[in-house]
């Protein structure tokens, strides 16, 4: 290995016999109801600590405002004026089926349109704050998931800015950092994370992601063939800039509408270029000098 | 989405022909987070550049035996590397962790690097001037000055890495231009910092030095900014805007008073010397204000990402 080929760490590398398959998280906007029960279940089996003073934003329902050191779900709220696709329910037939499947043929009404979206860490498959952190305090679990090392973290910091999604940051009064941790420790005992339990329509969808994949690509046919043409899955695949995610979702707008990016990536991805710049910069310093020393004393 | 009408809005004043492209956001809301660094960072990044730089000065004045130089070159590296190992520990949440850099050595994070190239060229450089300062085992400070001169100039580029390996648009955008921007400013200040230590008659690779990284800061700041195109819009507003215009003002006046009359006059060396160290801290301070300044307004994350897309879609 040269110091520009840079592996991502291999899921199970480190982990032998031990190594799971890789959990994750399919999160369903377009069932989610805004609840927060997620916030909530989070805070309670995670012990997170109050995130500052009561706020109203006026942004929606939605007061949280952001991802951050003590708040690991986040419930999104976008008003649209839009003209909206309402599915005619039945409702008596609508609590006899058994599936969430969409059966009404909708139909265009005026009005608004209001989208809610639980946001969490992505787990990326290549991921930068893993990536970039210099005591090795995050790393990958053998679910394939991403997590801080409490006892190691030394709040350095760095872990903050490379993240392209701003899900970790630095906890006030504590100097470390932290985020999401898939709820490793309910994992590790065969449950499924807080928020998805508590998550009363299952708009967050917990499992091996290579199921929840399937599961969502089904429910996206459903919702085409339904007429939600906006409909869409965001980084389901691993073809993008951080190689896929272990939490994926199914939005029904544009990814930056929900405060995401719409084209992540990797920081580390560029990584060789980074280093080889700052080689050639190195090399001007060493012919800056040896020029300046090569002109004599004065 | 307010964003959205803000857009409109400016639009409107500047009375542009061409729309400025659409770009949609969560209630305007930063996507990417601020870094949690503090002011400490900045002048790390000066001092470990200033020693970066002062140390291979050092071993090639002494490689051409001109002592006096060396011993500046040599005492500025020491004192360089003195101050940036307290201004590292200091910018830590869990401070007393320090030595958890030390862990793992690890080439994706350049932090990680550098934590390395400090733990090496601290004792080395640190060492060194004490030995040449006192006297004491002269050998043994031979081989410690040799040492920080071959870890130094890594240590003037890495910090450049090191912000360049983030998400934040303004500091990846510009990786391949941002090493050599703190190689000149580190450059600059290290040849102004051992002109300003020596007797005119033996500086004058200082003084050439100061100069050619100034020219070397300027060039590559101004290459980082046209390859920014529109995302380098912090160099010119608020607090990077101001530190950038201050900096580059500094260089160059610092720069033309230390070719035009650093050689004869004192009070020219001196002037010089003092705003080429001015030029190359506030250069670091205008890159990393302007960090924060870009990673704050979330149209510099999604409009990049956007053409992105449209580039690469069918």
């Amino acid at each position: 290995m040269t110091l520009t080929d840079l592996p991502t760490p291999t899921f199970g590398g480190g982990y032998d016999g031990e190594a799971r398959p890789r959990m994750g998280f399919f999160t369903d906007t377009s069932i989610c109801i805004g609840c927060k029960a997620c916030e909530v279940a989070c805070k309670e089996w995670n012990l997170v600590p109050e995130d500052g003073p009561l706020r109203i934003s006026g942004n929606s329902y939605d007061n949280t405002m952001a991802l951050g050191a003590s708040t690991w779900r986040h419930v999104a709220f976008i008003e649209q004026a839009k003209p909206v696709q309402v599915p005619d329910v039945d409702l008596a037939a609508a609590a006899a089926a058994t599936s969430g499947a969409v059966t009404d043929v909708p139909q265009a009404r005026e009005g608004m349109r209001w989208l809610m979206s639980s946001d969490v860490c992505k787990h990326c498959t290549s991921a930068a704050c893993l990536e970039v952190c210099p005591t090795g305090a995050l790393f990958r679990t053998e679910f394939g998931t991403v997590v801080v090392q409490q006892d190691i973290c030394n709040g350095c910091g760095y872990c903050v800015p490379a993240c392209p999604f701003g899900v970790i940051e630095r906890r006030e009064g504590d100097g470390r950092v932290f985020k999401c941790t898939l709820c490793y420790d309910r994992l590790k005992d065969g449950m499924e994370p807080a928020c998805a339990h508590a998550c009363p329509t299952k708009s967050i969808q917990f499992g091996p992601l290579e199921e929840l994949r399937e599961r969502a690509d089904a429910r996206l046919g459903r919702l085409q063939d339904a007429g939600f043409g906006d409909a869409r899955l965001y980084l389901r695949d691993e073809e993008n800039g951080i190689g896929g995610a272990g939490a994926f979702f199914l939005l029904l707008d544009e990814p930056e509408v929900y405060g995401l990016p719409p084209n992540p990536a990797s920081t580390t991805r560029d990584l060789p270029s980074v280093w080889k710049a700052a080689a050639v910069a190195a090399g001007v310093v060493v012919a800056a000098v040896a020029a300046a020393v090569a002109g004599g004393r004065r | 989405m307010s964003a959205r009408s803000n857009g409109r809005r400016r639009r409107r004043d500047r009375g542009l022909m061409v729309p400025e492209a659409e770009f949609r956001s969560y209630y305007g809301r930063p996507i990417i987070k601020e870094p949690a660094w503090t002011l400490e960072v900045p002048w790390y990044f000066f001092t470990g550049g200033l020693a970066g730089a002062s140390a291979p000065l050092a071993v090639a004045a002494r490689a051409t035996g001109n002592q006096r130089l060396a011993s500046s070159a040599l005492t500025v590296a020491g004192a360089g590397i003195a101050a940036s190992v307290p201004l590292l520990v200091s910018d830590l949440g869990r401070p007393e962790r320090f030595h958890h850099m030390l862990r793992v050595f690890k080439p994706t994070s350049p932090m990680s690097m550098g934590s390395w190239a400090l733990a090496a060229m601290g004792p080395a450089a640190v060492g060194a001037a004490v030995s040449d300062r006192l006297g004491i085992l002269p050998g043994l400070g031979r081989v410690a000055e040799v040492v920080s001169g071959v870890i130094g100039p890594s240590l003037c580029t890495y910090t450049g890495a090191l912000v360049a390996n983030t998400a934040v648009p303004v500091w990846h955008e510009a990786r391949r231009e941002l090493p050599l921007v703190f190689a000149g400013s580190a450059l600059a200040s290290a040849g102004a910092a051992s002109t300003l230590l020596t007797p005119a008659a033996e500086a004058g690779p200082a003084r050439r030095l100061a100069v050619v990284g100034a020219l070397v800061e300027l060039g590559a700041a101004g290459a980082m900014e046209r390859r920014l195109g529109e995302l380098a819009e912090p160099y010119h507003q608020g607090p990077a805007g101001r530190y950038a215009r201050l900096a580059r003002g500094c260089t160059a006046a610092g720069a033309a008073a230390m070719a035009a009359a650093g050689s004869r006059r004192r009070w020219a060396a001196v002037a010089g010397g003092g705003l080429l160290l001015a030029g190359s801290a506030l250069e670091r301070l205008a890159v990393y204000k302007a960090g924060f300044q870009s990673a704050r307004d979330p149209k510099y994350v999604v409009k990049p990402q956007r053409a992105r897309l449209e580039a690469t879609s069918p």
